[in-house]
């Protein structure tokens, strides 16, 4: 893992000092509520329907026991000891204090975190692939890329008040966990035929109201010229984007606007008087980032554990956890295990700070210490030894921890919704609940198989509903919570957005409509044949015939 | 209006002159794009020091060729939340080399300022003198930077790559 050094630290220390200062500066009736927003806004502190929200950086979604053990702390002394792991790989606190803001930051700085740039017009929070440095798959640690990109992006002086929020998504895998073709700018490291790395970089993908597919902008930028080149996409963009409306203002926009081949003359244009000068790293930078992401001291292992397989032969709980929750690692003897925070009828992402503290308790045992947060609201122990996984199942499953439905019905995606957000129109947190309990049974949700389900309590798309493969959107009808029914999205490598299927249904016969869906598909489907797969092959009619057949 | 060059409140020399006002007989003014195009022959004839002040959205194109004229560029903020005077300010000084005045007017608050420093505004024009006077010391809140930009300071990345180095061995951190 990336560890501070005294420029990190200072950096961070005197952020916290400053904050203080403006919340002091607050409290003492100095600044309106109107002139902090902003300033809060820049430390990721949100004012929602009922109570401050503060929302913690997780760069990458990469974070040790020790953190993890903060963000308990935290959770326990200034909240009301749970959080909520977002689809940004962040942390957030729903009823933190303002008084107590400048403490909780100062605690934070601790452990080397800060939520910077959680929020507000600027370069967000930098993701990448949860499986970073351990997926069997990958070309290159997209790690080492996000934190140079964190690092450049972080207090950027040209590009703190932009059009717009600005997504930066990372993936060095051809599988794209990161969902780079939905992002501002999503990079896909690649390798040339030389051995050489470099990016394809895709601009102006994105969700909310207006959901795109990112373009291809470059190919395979050369891996020296990355910092230049997104300086020149975010100074065309800054320059360029729209701010009149603030609907029209996301540079997906833009891109569509100009065309993509306009757009890319533009930024080549910028790019071409900026490639050499000192905006990229200086030679050794990148080394001395990439050092910190050498891999943990692995033991030389056999390919496949005797022992692990016997546990599942012998364990049929076991064995079902291992089949959805574990993940092939490049290491041979490692796998890498997923935790669900989607319980049945739990609300997804959210974890209490005992959960916490166990999951950092188990990551040390056996994981390096190494901790992620994937963009679909789970936890990941990247590194663990197959011969530990009995122990690691058991260990998750005495703090409800070992729900094996990754992938799954239930492992829903939800914005926070009407429950806590003043944007939304409807919820969506109950409505997982209700959706995880009808789908309860494990062996019913196994025979579906892989199926996501999005949900977005308003148009912003918080909940990616746009690439579920069912996503479900909130609208309000006369006062009434009514949800919109899309198929076929979906996020990976092969990015599509789902297509509305018929008219909005009431809540309360989402469940219904969702298990109709389901039961319409496995007549459908030919041997083994996923949701996602079979819509591609029948198209959307099969289900609406069926759908609103009844209505 | 108050005004913050090196970091002091200093007396402003310059005048800023709207469209439909007359010029001063003399002085140094600060006139608007649209007044610079209208009468470039009268404003050049006349024996007295120039500013010209850009809104957000006059890009630097538009007065690149007559740079050398100018002893001010006045960029607009009209809200502190429209970030495109920062990169009108970069492409300035880094690609068109203008080393006069380059002045940050409209709402300006102290929390931009640091900003506004790097990326190669030297003078902040403030509502009052009490806000002049508090955004002094917000120019030195934040030391480190990750980034090159139009000012002189190093970046983390160069002071982390250099063998002499001040910073890591405490001297300035």
């Amino acid at each position: 893992m990336y560890l501070y050094d005294a420029i990190d630290q200072s950096l961070v220390d005197q952020r916290v000092e400053q904050f203080h200062d403006q919340v002091r500066r607050r409290m003492a009736g100095e600044l309106t509520e109107e002139q902090f927003k902003p300033l809060r806004l820049m430390n990721g502190l949100y004012l929602q329907l009922h109570a401050y929200m503060l929302r913690v950086a997780i760069p990458y979604g990469t974070m040790s026991s020790h953190q993890m053990r903060k963000l308990a702390h935290i959770a326990r002394r200034y909240d009301k000891g749970y959080g909520h792991f977002t689809t940004r790989q962040n942390l957030q606190f729903n009823w933190p204090k303002l008084e107590e803001m400048p403490d909780i930051l100062a605690e934070l700085a601790e452990v080397q975190m800060h939520a910077l740039q959680t929020s507000g017009n600027c370069i967000r929070n930098v993701t990448a692939d949860q499986y970073a440095g351990a997926a069997a798959d990958e070309v290159a640690d997209p790690r080492i890329t996000a934190e140079v990109v964190r690092q450049w992006s972080t207090l950027h002086p040209e590009f703190s008040f932009l059009p717009r929020k600005f997504k930066i998504a990372v993936t060095g895998s051809p599988r794209d966990r990161a969902a780079a073709r939905v992002h501002d700018i999503g990079l896909i490291i690649k390798s040339d035929e030389a051995g050489a790395m470099g990016y394809q970089v895709i601009v102006g993908g994105g969700l909310g109201r207006t959901p795109m597919i990112g373009v291809t902008v470059h190919d395979f930028l050369p891996k020296r010229h990355l910092l230049s080149y997104i300086e020149a996409i975010l100074r065309v963009y800054n320059q360029a984007g729209r701010r009149d409306n603030m609907y029209k203002a996301r540079i997906k926009i833009l891109v569509h606007a100009l065309g993509a081949e306009e757009f890319i003359r533009r930024v080549n244009a910028e790019w071409e008087a900026i490639r050499d000068s000192a905006v990229d790293l200086p030679a050794g930078e990148h080394d001395r980032i990439a050092a910190f992401f050498a891999p943990p001291r692995f033991e030389p292992l056999a390919k496949h554990d005797a022992l692990f397989a016997r546990y599942r032969l012998e364990d049929r709980e076991f064995a079902q956890w291992a089949r959805t929750n574990v993940a092939p690692h490049k290491q041979p003897g490692y796998d890498i295990a997923n935790i669900s925070l989607k319980p049945e009828g739990g609300i997804p992402g959210d974890a209490t700070a005992e959960q916490m503290n166990a999951v950092a308790a188990i990551a040390e045992r056996f994981s390096f210490s190494e901790i992620r947060v994937t963009h679909e609201q789970n936890l990941v122990l990247p590194h663990v030894r197959q011969a530990d996984l009995y122990d690691v199942w058991q260990t998750l499953r005495s703090h409800d921890l070992a729900t094996p439905n990754l992938g799954l019905i239930s492992d829903i995606i939800a914005c926070p919704g009407m429950d806590y957000c003043s944007l939304a129109n409807a919820r969506s947190i109950p409505l997982a609940q209700d959706i995880s309990k009808r789908f309860a049974d494990l062996k019913q949700q196994h025979d579906i198989g892989e199926l996501k389900v999005k949900i977005s309590g308003c148009i912003n798309a918080c909940g990616h509903h746009h690439v579920g493969h069912i996503g479900l959107l909130g609208v309000d009808r006369k006062g009434e919570e009514y949800y919109q029914i899309t198929l076929g999205g979906s996020a990976d490598e092969n990015t599509s957005l789902g297509e509305i299927i018929g008219p909005a249904v009431s809540y309360d016969n989402v469940v219904d409509a969702i298990e109709t869906i389901t039961t319409t598909y496995v007549g459908l489907r030919t041997d083994g044949e996923s949701f996602l797969d079979t819509y591609r092959r029948v198209g959307k009619e099969p289900f609406k015939e069926t759908l609103y057949a009844a209505h | 209006m108050p005004l913050i060059k090196s970091k002091q409140v200093v007396i402003d020399t310059w005048q800023h002159v709207d469209d439909e006002m007359a010029l001063p007989a003399d002085g140094g003014v600060i006139i608007s794009l649209a007044r610079w195009q209208a009468e470039q022959t009268v404003l050049v004839g006349r024996n007295a020091p120039l500013g010209i002040r850009l809104k957000s959205d006059e890009g630097v194109d538009t007065i690149i060729n007559d740079l050398p004229r100018f002893g001010v560029v006045a960029l607009e903020f009209p809200t502190f939340k429209d970030g495109r005077p920062y990169s009108t300010a970069r492409l300035l000084r880094q690609r068109h080399h203008y080393t006069e005045e380059l002045r940050a007017v409209g709402d300006i608050l102290r929390d931009q300022v640091q900003f506004m420093r790097r990326c190669g505004f030297d003078a902040f024009e403030f509502a009052d003198k009490t806000a002049a006077e508090k955004a002094i010391a917000a120019f030195d809140e934040i030391e480190a930077v990750y980034q090159t930009a139009a000012d002189r300071r190093r970046s983390a990345a160069m002071i982390r790559n250099d063998t002499t180095n001040a910073f890591l061995n405490g001297t300035c951190g």
